[in-house]
């Protein structure tokens, strides 16, 4: 991709962000009731309110208050959260984050290492059995949104067998073992959508690429059906299965959200929940922003790694 | 030079058992609107180092002949086969896939039509040479790009090394063509099949590859079957040409008796149509009137009368059988042939 | 491996349509024994099986299973291969779904919501088709298929209504944008790109915090998260209709943009937009119900499927798994239902457009 092409897609990317951190702002002044109330309580003298509400900077100007608080966040202060413990909200999503973000990068990892070998053995008997079967079950999976998948793995590996916890984590730091022991079921009900989606999608494009004349050519040199699906058909379908990853990112920052709630695992998703129902709409804003930039910063990046990657695209601006 | 001066040559196939044997070759292909008999009962012979050309417009069948003969169309859900090819004496048809793997690429080597979708656009042109070399000879990588620059050297690739790096759209198409020769000879095969291998590119790079071919084939020995729609890809180039019309071969002969005295009218009329310098000028060219038969539903008796000027009622009703009536090698199916003691420029 | 390299197919445009290898014709007297088997297991599994919890479920869903592909067959046989029995079940269900919740205050199901009037009740029962709550009951004694039916209801009125909304305005501001190009065209786009910025659910979850949980609420929430996409289509779907020669002749006729756009352009964007609209309906669904089991949506006791999943998530899943099972089995075959005729509707309208 050329730089000038870069330059722009930053420039939008940056124009976007700040569209996003407005709308935030002026979503969460649209909050009803009065915060100062909501942090000191009814029947007070107007003066205390009057107090907290300059203290929460909230008699100033719709705008002169988005200045100064997406000045703030560019330093790294995203305010102080209203509800009791009154916590730094960059420090609490500091500590939330890597949570979410393992198990959001687990899920995919789980989805792509399921969903390539199901797509490759469904492509190559298309219209077979196993190939029906794969898409009947894939199919079905997806219309299972991610919280009752969750809980279903929770009937079957907590409740019945036992094997694997519910509302308990170990970070990294603690041992790899344990993490992962508390990691993988959460990660598992995130990625169940999301491999049946990758396998459909690359299903498809495999059985176009291997109508390929070039697939023909491989099997007339003699080499194996493992090795042409793998060498020849897999490369070119990759680049779908990378626009998959992208457009599915939203849907699995959501399933993430909602499945940690469901396993009350100490992440975003518990954090923005539990401060979206007690109205504490200075956590929400922050959260909201942290995740608003990671999810636009990372579909800019597989918009950029598409150029590079593609070497028909790559060596044409050589 | 003329085609007879370069045909006489061309290098002797060798004496012996013959190395491919097709008898009364049937491909049947399951297609939206019914059956389709795309080769319909074809035999021939070839000799170790004989080349022999098919020549046939599209639609004749003659790239599914040549796919068939390789063991690419296969009985299976959507293809029947009936009839035997015999490749140095096993049955290509009756052998279990991991034979037929080895016999592809390996002893039998396919060149396809158009070199830039032949090749993967993800994959660098020298890995395509190296996976066939690997997969046939148990060569150790460094060996087996040693042996892709010699390949590609061989082939006619300038600046071999460099080469080899590069992705098939850096390449020129005659280039790529090269590359795919080199794929398919690699491990020294005794048979090589060329189907249509320069209709994608230029006519000059055209007869580039030809002449390639041809030095290959000498320096090689292997056989060569080369299919094209195009008599002048064939001709000073194959000892023996076979006319196929409709599925079916309809004339068999070797290449200079063919050229000179074909016996087919469909033969005679592809003759015909081809533009000479020494007719005179603003003359009309002689198109072969109508198109080629459904073959879905082809029509029964003689399949090109319908489009024969020298059609006759016995013509409509049965189909000529290819035999040559004198008992030599020169075969072709039609009740009313052209007369053996014309010359070029028949009527 | 041959299949691999049969070239006979010619090359199909959608590769997921692969016409099917010819199977032998389904022979009449499997599908007959699949379905007699099937059936019978199935009914002896519900009625007699009652309260006895995994085997029944067990039992269920392979006599289900055995009768689906016994009918399956039979249906094949007499109707033609082409016949589509999961599709026509999928219709039957929606239709029996939505029938249910129009018809709701005139059957005679037993009490779902108000509290004091289910203290006579058992609480938590399992279901069983024999008795007065043949879904059961959840931890309050209140009846599953009452909340069941009457949380379709109120899914169903805030996805279709969000549904709606988005393809009203959606479609106007898509077309318009198509219309007008240039600047227009530049601001929705950024607008879009905005929102299109957000995971879909944290938009929810934002929107939860500042707003009143009203049904009005929920579904213009929930219209935001169709909107970019309906307008991306509407606004695609203008660019290419505006370059005919219908438009260009009514421009040239001296009529005025709102009428080109209303008269010429709308309607035949309409169609891909409503198949469109039809798959979204899923998604929303979806995502009403994660609201809801997140307690940010429709509020209990009033009842949403979402709502009712999350009733039944906590100490008593062990135990009664059922009160979760029931609104997740029915949220489940909706949204399968959905997905499977938007899938084939587009498959058969549509068939050019993005496969994912």
């Amino acid at each position: 991709m050329s730089v000038r092409k870069a330059a722009l897609r930053v420039v939008e990317v940056v124009v976007v962000l700040l569209l996003v951190s407005f709308g935030t702002f002026l979503l969460v002044s649209l909050t009803p009731g009065d915060p100062a109330v909501a942090i000191l309580g009814e029947g007070r003298a107007p003066e205390e309110y009057a107090a907290v509400r300059q203290q929460l900077g909230l008699d100033e100007p719709l705008f002169s208050r988005y200045v100064d608080w997406l000045g703030s966040a560019l330093t790294g202060d995203l305010g102080t959260s209203l509800v009791p413990p009154y916590s730094d909200v960059a420090d609490r999503i500091g500590a939330a984050l890597p949570v979410s973000l393992q198990l959001a990068v687990m899920s995919l990892v789980i989805a792509v290492v399921i969903s390539i070998p199901l797509a490759m053995w469904s492509a190559y008997r298309a219209g077979g059995r196993v190939d029906r079967m794969i898409s009947a079950l894939s199919f079905g999976i997806l219309s299972v949104p991610s919280f009752l998948a969750g809980l279903l793995l929770i009937l079957v590996f907590v409740n019945q067998l036992g094997w694997l916890p519910r509302a308990e984590w170990s970070r990294i730091s603690e041992g790899l073992g344990p993490n992962l022991y508390h990691a993988i079921l959460p990660a598992l009900a995130i990625a169940l959508m999301e491999t049946a989606t990758f396998t459909r999608i690359l299903r498809n494009d495999l059985i176009g690429t291997l109508q390929e004349d070039f697939i023909l050519s491989a099997r007339a040199k003699g080499m194996g059906a493992v090795h042409v699906l793998v060498s020849d058909a897999l490369r070119p379908s990759s680049f779908s299965l990378l626009t998959m990853m992208g457009i599915s990112l939203g849907r699995l920052i959501g399933s993430t959200v909602v499945v940690e709630y469901l396993f009350a695992l100490p992440g975003m998703g518990t954090l923005i929940i539990r401060s979206a129902d007690a109205g504490d709409f200075v956590m929400v804003q922050g959260a909201v922003l942290v995740i608003a930039v990671i999810y636009v910063v990372v579909n800019g990046l597989i918009d950029l790694s598409y150029g590079y990657l593609d070497p028909r695209i790559r060596r044409a601006h050589v | 030079m003329t085609d007879t001066e370069l045909l006489a040559d061309r290098p002797r196939p060798a004496a012996g058992a013959p190395l491919l044997e097709v008898r009364d070759l049937r491909t049947t292909l399951r297609t939206a609107r019914g059956p389709l008999t795309a080769v319909d009962g074809v035999s021939f012979t070839l000799a170790r180092g004989e080349t022999l050309g098919i020549v046939g417009e599209s639609g004749s069948g003659k790239s599914v002949l040549g796919r068939t003969v390789m063991g690419l169309h296969r009985t299976g859900p959507r293809t029947e086969v009936a009839g035997s090819v015999r490749f140095e004496g096993r049955d290509v048809h009756a052998m279990p896939s991991s034979e037929l793997r080895s016999l592809w690429g390996g002893r039998i080597g396919m060149v396809f039509q158009d070199p830039m979708t032949a090749l993967n656009p993800v994959k660098k042109a020298g890995r395509h040479v190296e996976e066939t070399l690997r997969e046939h000879q148990s060569l150790g990588r460094a060996a087996a790009q040693r042996r892709v620059e010699e390949l590609f050297d061989l082939v006619g690739i300038p600046d071999p090394r460099r080469r080899v790096g590069q992705y098939p759209h850096e390449l020129s198409g005659g280039m790529r063509q090269r590359v795919v020769i080199a794929m398919a000879l690699a491990n020294d095969p005794a048979l090589l099949i060329a189907d249509e291998p320069t209709t994608a590119l230029d006519v000059t790079v055209q007869r580039q590859i030809l002449d390639l071919l041809d030095r290959l084939q000498a320096e090689l020995g292997m056989a060569v079957i080369l299919i094209s729609h195009n008599l002048g890809v064939v001709a000073g180039r194959a000892d023996r040409v076979a006319v196929m019309y409709a599925g079916r071969l309809v004339e068999h002969a070797d290449a200079v008796t063919l050229f000179r005295a074909p016996r087919h009218r469909y033969t005679a009329a592809l003759l015909e149509a081809i533009p000479r310098l020494e007719q005179a000028p603003h003359l009309r060219l002689e198109a072969i009137e109508g198109s080629p038969p459904d073959m879905v539903a082809p029509p029964s008796g003689c399949r090109f009368a319908p489009r024969c000027r020298f059609a006759q009622d016995d013509c409509r009703e049965s189909s000529p059988a290819l035999t040559d009536p004198q008992g030599g090698d020169h075969a072709f199916a039609c009740h009313h042939p052209v007369s053996p003691t014309a010359r070029e420029g028949v009527r | 491996m041959s299949e691999l390299v049969d070239l006979s197919t010619p090359a199909v445009d959608d590769p997921g349509q692969l016409p099917p290898a010819p199977e032998k014709a389904p022979g009449r007297l499997r599908g007959a024994l699949f379905t007699a088997v099937g059936g019978i297991g199935l009914l002896a599994a519900l009625l007699a099986l009652g309260n006895r919890g995994w085997v029944q479920l067990l039992a269920v869903v392979v006599a289900a299973v055995v009768l689906y592909l016994g009918a399956a067959n039979l249906c094949r046989l007499r109707f033609g291969t082409d016949f589509d029995l999961m599709a026509w079940l999928c219709g039957a269900w929606l239709v029996l779904l939505v029938g249910a919740a129009i018809l709701a205050p005139a059957l005679p199901l037993p009490e779902h919501q108000d509290l004091s009037r289910a203290i006579t009740e058992p609480t938590m029962a399992r279901p069983n088709l024999l008795t007065d709550h043949p879904l059961g009951t959840n931890n309050f004694g209140l009846d599953l298929l009452g909340r069941v039916v009457y949380g379709a209801r109120a899914s169903l009125v805030v996805s279709i209504g969000a549904v709606l909304i988005a393809l009203v305005v959606g479609g106007a501001v898509g077309i318009v944008a198509g219309y007008f190009r240039r600047v227009t065209d530049v601001v929705v786009g950024m607008v879009t790109n905005s929102l299109l910025a957000v995971p879909p659910l944290v938009l929810l979850i934002a929107l939860a915090t500042v707003l009143e949980p009203t049904l009005r609420n929920i579904a213009l929430a929930l219209s935001l998260l169709a909107l970019p996409s309906m307008i991306r289509m509407a606004r695609a779907n203008t660019l290419s209709f505006a370059q005919r020669e219908f438009v260009v002749a009514a421009k040239a006729m001296g009529a005025s943009a709102p009428r080109v756009m209303l008269r010429e352009l709308l309607p035949n964007v309409l169609l891909p937009l409503a198949s469109y609209a039809m798959v979204m309906i899923s998604v929303l669904i979806v995502a009403e119900a994660s609201l809801s089991f997140l307690g940010l949506g429709i509020q209990a006791p009033e009842p949403s499927w979402g709502n009712m999943i999350a009733e039944g998530q906590g100490d008593e899943f062990k135990e009664h798994p059922h009160i979760v099972l029931v609104p997740g089995t029915v949220l489940f075959l909706t949204v399968y239902s959905f997905n499977l005729l938007g899938e084939r509707a587009r498959q058969r309208f549509d068939a050019r457009s993005a496969r994912m």
